[in-house]
Formats: structure tokens, sequence, C-alpha cells
């Protein structure tokens, strides 16, 4: 597998929310609207890209035993630096997002990734699979997030083209089921097609 | 890249190991914390200022104090606005605990002929679509508590035999509007701001 490949696995054949299935708490909670499944998508990138970084670059120092706590200490931190951050440059948004940013610690995809991929790969391995898989997360919530919003509020990264209500359902919870379900559905079409 | 090989994990390997890990986290983290902390104070301060900016008249200087809810077991915060010395405004900042997915705190303005001049939601997790209409970038529905005087105008929805349309389909976020704005003006009427 070369490196291009590697990076983009993460979008279609190996996309974390539609095939790996990893992480749905934060896809199903936040996805109200585009923006938000993109701020939640990127914040969970860079996570996840300095936390395969981190790991891969210590992995030889870590004991098999200890592994599993001293990744979770890197990916707690590396969390509140973005929690941290976002509530000074980002107010409007940690509004938004800041029930769901410290959920970015036991997101399955995080740690899955440092366990599964950047504790057995080496550097540029662990980076590049760290952003595929993490800029795969932003699209899989975006893309929620803006049919969520199109069919629900009228309206696609807060620019209303329809006034009034939309079908509320979509913005409530069922909406975020029966959006991904569909989603999914479509994903493994296409999958099977190529 | 050849195979390393990992340390045992013997006891003092593993201890240095999680140490190690600890002590260089929390070192970062606290290096990110003292870079924010002025940021994050700056934005939580404009955020309130600009509320107060939104529920009351122009003003010049401000006086706060904190009392004690009338019916609630939390506090409220006062903000008395002035301007050239006499008062403009108060601004109560207040809560309610029956939004639909639990408290929210609003911000509301009173003039000294005890109406109210405006309001202003400072943080809330109603439904999106539905309660987050008690928002006024969302819905015009919170302006028709402007101008009103609570004394003549009942801050309760229409079906419970108030004077407050509800907002449709979401009864609760608005009852729980009125519940905070009748909060602020119990207590803001037994701090002696009728006069």
């Amino acid at each position: 597998m070369n490196q291009w490949q590697n990076f983009t696995k993460g979008f279609i054949k190996d996309n974390p929310v539609f095939v790996l299935m990893l992480g749905l708490c934060p896809v199903l909670g936040v996805t109200t609207s585009a923006i938000n499944g993109l701020g939640m998508g990127l914040a969970t990138t860079f996570v996840l890209l300095m936390s395969n970084t981190v790991v891969t670059l210590i992995k030889s120092l870590i004991p098999v035993k200890v592994r599993i706590p001293s990744f979770i200490v890197i990916i707690a931190s590396f969390v509140t630096i973005v929690e941290l951050v976002m509530q000074a440059f980002l107010p409007t948004l940690f509004e938004q997002l800041g029930l769901f940013i410290p959920l970015i610690v036991v997101n399955c995809l995080v740690l899955g990734r440092a366990e599964a991929f950047a504790s057995k790969n080496d550097f540029i391995s662990s980076v590049i699979d760290g952003l595929g898989m993490g800029l795969g997360f932003t699209f899989a919530l975006t893309l929620l997030g803006a049919v969520r919003e199109i069919l629900g509020s009228g309206a696609i990264f807060g620019w209303e083209f329809v006034t009034g209500d939309g079908m509320l359902v979509f913005v409530l919870a069922p909406g975020a089921f029966i959006g991904l379900g569909y989603l999914i559905a479509i994903m493994n079409k296409f999958n099977k097609a190529s | 890249m050849s195979k390393q090989k990992k340390p045992e994990s013997t006891f003092p390997n593993m201890v240095i190991a999680l140490l190690l890990v600890t002590m260089i986290a929390g070192l970062a983290l606290g290096g990110v914390y003292v870079v924010t902390k002025e940021p994050i104070a700056a934005a939580k301060r404009a955020k309130l200022e600009n509320a107060l900016g939104k529920v009351l008249p122009e003003f010049d200087t401000l006086k706060n104090k904190k009392v004690p809810a009338v019916n609630g077991n939390d506090s409220l915060a006062f903000y008395t606005g002035y301007r050239n010395g006499s008062e403009v405004g108060t601004a109560v900042k207040t809560y309610t605990e029956k939004g639909y997915d639990g408290r929210f705190d609003i911000m509301v303005g009173f003039t000294p002929d005890n109406r109210i001049e405006n309001t202003a939601v400072l943080n809330h997790t109603e439904t999106p679509g539905l309660g987050d209409k008690i928002e006024k970038s969302k819905s015009d529905w919170s302006k028709q508590f402007n101008g009103k005087n609570p004394e003549q105008f009942q801050l309760k929805v229409k079906k419970d035999g108030g004077d407050v349309d509800a907002i449709t389909a979401a009864t609760i976020s608005s009852r729980a509007f009125c519940d905070a704005t009748k909060r602020a003006y119990e207590t803001y009427e037994k701090e002696g701001g009728v006069k």
C-alpha cells in the first residue's frame, strides 16, 4: 500500500463513520448543521493527527502493559489543548460543541488508530493515517450535518435558502439515525460498485 | 524501519514510562492554560458586555451585585447601568431549570419605569429548529417582551392564562423563558426596583 492509498482510505474504503463505524456518539450528536460537523471533524482530526504522531514516536519507549494508559493520557492532553484553544479563540463554535469536545477522549476512532495503526507503523505512515482518517471523519460529519441542515432547516452552512421550518425531524435525534442510515446505505452501494 | 525492542513490562519500567508521559502532558497543559487564560477571560467578558449592551439603554458606568432569587436556589446577578449619574436600567442575569433540556440563562433588562427593555439568551441547549427560537438570531419571538410592564403583562404563555404567545411546537421552551423572566422580575421587584 503506497502512501497515497494510505491517505485516501479514510475517505471511502475505510471511512471511520460509514465503514468502520467508529466514534458514532459525536457523529449523531453534533451534526445538526454542516458547520458543527465541520468544526467537530477538524477538532477530532487535530487530536487524531497529534496523538498518532506522538504515539508512533514513543512506541518503542513504552512497555506493552502500560501502553493503553499512556495513549489515553496523550489523547486526553491534546483534547484539553483543543478545548482551551477553542474556548479562547472560537467562543461561538465552542458554545455549540463544548459538551462534545471532552468526549473526543473516549472516541474509539482516536484510540483505535493509536493502538491498531500508529503503535505498529513507522512515522510517515502514522502521520498520513491520522490525517487521512481525520479528514475522512470530517468529510462524513460535514456531509451528515449538511444533509440534516438542508432537510431540517432549509439552510446550508447557516445560509437559509428556504424560509420557515423544514422537516424538523431531521434536526432532532431521530433524524441523525435516519440520515446516517441512508448515507451508509448509499456508501455501501458505492463501495460495491467500485 | 527495523523493529526496535520495547522495554520489558517490569514494575520500574512501567512506573518510569507513566511518570514521564504524565509529567510531559502536565507541563504541556500548564503551558497552554497560561497562554489561553487571558483570551478565555476576555471572551467571557466580551459576551457579558455584549449582552448588557443589548438589554440596557446606553450607559457609562455599571454597578453589580448578587441577589438570592425569590423562588429558586441560585442567586441572580444584577447589573445597574448609569449615565451621567442617573439610573438608566438594571439588567438581571436570570435562569430557569424548566427548559426542554434543563437549565439555561438569560439576561433581562428593566428600565426604572418598570418595563422590560430587552432580553438576551446567554446560553441554552434547547432543540435546534424548535426551542432555539427563543434566541433573537433565530426568530423575533422574544421581542414581544420588549416595552412590557410585567405588572400588566402576565409572564405566562396564553395556554396557562398569561399574555405570552408561545412558540409553535415549543411550549416548554416558551414556558421556561417566561419562568426565567418572571424570576428576574420578582427578584427585581423585591430588591426595590419598583418606584
